[in-house]
């Protein structure tokens, strides 16, 4: 009875009915995986949003929320600015050259306009929300803290410009959004599109 | 013939009733030299029925949604009757089943189960350990707290720093480009029913691959070696009534100290449900001080240990998984000549030593702030734990076993 089976070929069709098989369910689970990333409604929730820039007193920052993230937008005050190249050698990536930011804010102050810094407020370690703090040689971060931020979580810190400093868990600065200035107090964030701005 | 013997009859026939209740209960012949360790394989399964009962019961007034979530979880605290019970049960079973199944691994690690022929029994209850902690992880996620959308975010960013794929995994893990209500929602489909489904499954596994090779003992001795003339092995005695009504004993003083803790500390002091929780999640504050449960902070602290490398956080993480993985292995790093720590050396007694100091210390220091202190101690301690298991082949080898008895010993 074995002797007459044809083993190859068995071999052949238990290999073609699996292969289609198993291409039939690849097909049948793409829709199921599919469902997992993001909705038509969840990738509409990242349109841009507006600011309007003239309530923030100088040395003080509004946290505003886009694509279901902290945008922080500070007004650096001109001691604010003045300090901020004076600490470069501390600094992990103190020329921004990881691309962390739009072409038109890779400058010192990684910004459009000077004392207006927009940041997205999500530490680049693993997602938490750094605490703003902008007082000078505070107690508990040591004589030479001229203002940034201090992630709670795992104690990252940045300068006032978002930058990462050297010798923390965070790897890189923080991320700028892309934005633009609709006029001189009206700000749009999420959008740097040229035309009709 | 009574009605009832006739019913069980008739079921036999059809269904392999009393041959399955023979084979895993009534005429398992496990050790008679069990102690007090062995309570923790039987305590584990009772804490996954009351997760699983407690759980079936918060759904039932549970809303996955992000609107509703922090507020259904009130509503089932303070107007659902009896549901702050329901849900303290079910806070403190989490806990619970951490401290148990910790315990009961502890007691694998001692007395070598882990050893040949228990390979799979150990890999298969390894799997357990990483569904348990993925089912805890979405289950933290649910009642929307600041500690619940914190953490959540936290650990969904370990996996976009994996090179390369990193940032569309954690974009398909959450659903969206932040933790969210579409992450809330399917974290929710995933604790309630995915995961306690593979749960229940590979646990039923976990004791059929025990059962087959027979249960190790405090002595690591095989009592298979001597058996009489029935084919029944000398040295064992029926589950049932034997174990059973041992570990009745033991589901009962588990129970007085769990409902000590549902009744007079459900929150222990903030370990068991962090104070932050209590908090409404907002995405766009971090509070001042997060941390993971306490069963995942040892882990937690090797992650912070490791400094970022290339620009990438991702070698703290594989540190971290390294750590969660590295129990598989043990069965092949293990090359001791006896089981037992009873009959093992002063070399690896030592080394378990220290791995019980840093895991433990770990997880302390998992609680706390990152001051640069800790972070040396931490760093240290990281070290002694991969020691544990990298070196284990050298030391299991040259450590001066004492010689084990024939039978097990009994008094």
């Amino acid at each position: 009875m074995t002797d007459n089976v044809d083993h190859s070929k068995r071999r052949l069709l238990i290999a073609a009915t699996t292969a289609a098989g198993g291409v039939a369910a690849a097909g049948a689970g793409a829709p199921f995986v599919l469902s997992l990333m993001p909705s038509e409604r969840a990738k509409a929730a990242g349109a841009p949003i507006e600011v309007d820039l003239s309530g923030i007193a100088p040395g003080t920052m509004i946290s505003v929320e886009w694509q279901g993230k902290p945008v922080w937008i500070v007004h650096r005050s001109p001691e604010m600015l003045e300090m901020l190249g004076k600490h470069d050698a501390d600094l992990a990536d103190p020329a921004s050259e990881v691309p962390q930011q739009p072409e038109y804010c890779n400058n010192p102050t990684r910004s459009i306009k000077p004392e207006f810094l927009v940041v997205l407020g999500i530490c680049t370690h693993l997602g938490c929300s750094p605490t703003f703090r902008p007082e000078v040689a505070p107690a508990d971060l040591g004589s030479t803290w001229a203002g940034g931020w201090f992630c709670p979580c795992h104690g990252s810190r940045f300068d006032l410009a978002a930058r990462v400093f050297k010798g923390v868990p965070a790897p890189t600065n923080l991320i700028i959004p892309p934005h633009k200035y609709l006029s001189d107090t009206r700000l749009l964030i999420g959008d740097d599109s040229k035309g009709n701005a | 013939m009574n009605l009832l013997t006739k019913l069980v009859g008739w079921i036999d026939d059809r269904f392999p009733l009393i041959s399955t209740w023979k084979a895993h209960v009534s005429e398992y012949y496990a050790p008679k030299n069990f102690n007090f360790w062995y309570f923790f394989g039987s305590l584990a399964l009772l804490v996954l029925v009351i997760q699983i009962l407690s759980g079936i019961f918060l759904t039932m007034n549970y809303k996955p949604d992000a609107l509703f979530a922090f507020a259904s979880v009130e509503y089932i605290m303070r107007d659902v009757q009896w549901g702050w019970l329901l849900r303290y049960i079910h806070s403190t079973g989490a806990s619970m089943f951490f401290v148990v199944i910790y315990l009961h691994m502890f007691r694998g690690m001692m007395y070598g189960s882990y050893r040949k022929p228990r390979e799979l029994v150990w890999i298969i209850g390894m799997i357990i350990y990483l569904a348990l902690m993925g089912e805890a992880f979405m289950g933290y996620l649910l009642p929307w707290g600041q500690m619940s959308f914190w953490g959540a975010q936290v650990i969904v960013n370990l996996f976009s720093s994996v090179p390369f794929i990193g940032p569309d995994l954690a974009i398909l893990i959450r659903g969206d480009f932040v933790v969210s209500d579409i992450t809330l929602n399917r974290f929710f489909a995933l604790h309630v029913i995915a995961i306690p489904l593979v749960l229940v499954l590979i646990v039923v596994a976990h004791l059929v691959a025990l059962h087959e090779v027979g249960s190790n003992n405090p002595d690591g001795v095989e009592i298979k070696k001597h058996k009489d003339a029935n084919g029944i092995p000398l040295d064992g005695i029926p589950f049932h009534p034997y174990y059973t009504v041992k570990d009745g004993l033991g589901a009962v003083g588990f129970l007085i100290v769990f409902c000590a803790i549902v009744f007079f500390a459900p929150d222990m002091g903030g370990y068991f449900l962090e104070y932050n929780n209590f908090v409404p999640a907002n995405p766009m504050k971090t509070p001042e001080h997060i941390a993971p449960v306490w069963y995942f902070t040892p882990y937690y602290a090797i992650l912070r240990a490791v400094p970022p490398m290339f620009g990438s956080q991702f070698p703290g993480v594989v540190a971290m998984g390294v750590a969660t993985v590295a129990f598989f292995f043990l069965p092949w790093l293990d090359r001791g000549k006896v089981k037992s720590i009873r009959y093992r050396g002063p070399i690896y007694k030592a080394f378990l030593a220290a791995f019980v100091v840093s895991f433990v210390g770990l997880g302390y220091l998992g609680l706390m702030p990152a001051t640069p202190t800790y972070t040396i101690i931490s760093r240290i301690l990281a070290v002694v734990y991969f020691a544990f298991f990298i070196l284990m082949p050298w030391y299991t080898k040259i450590d001066k076993c004492k010689p084990e008895p024939d039978r097990v010993t009994f008094k």
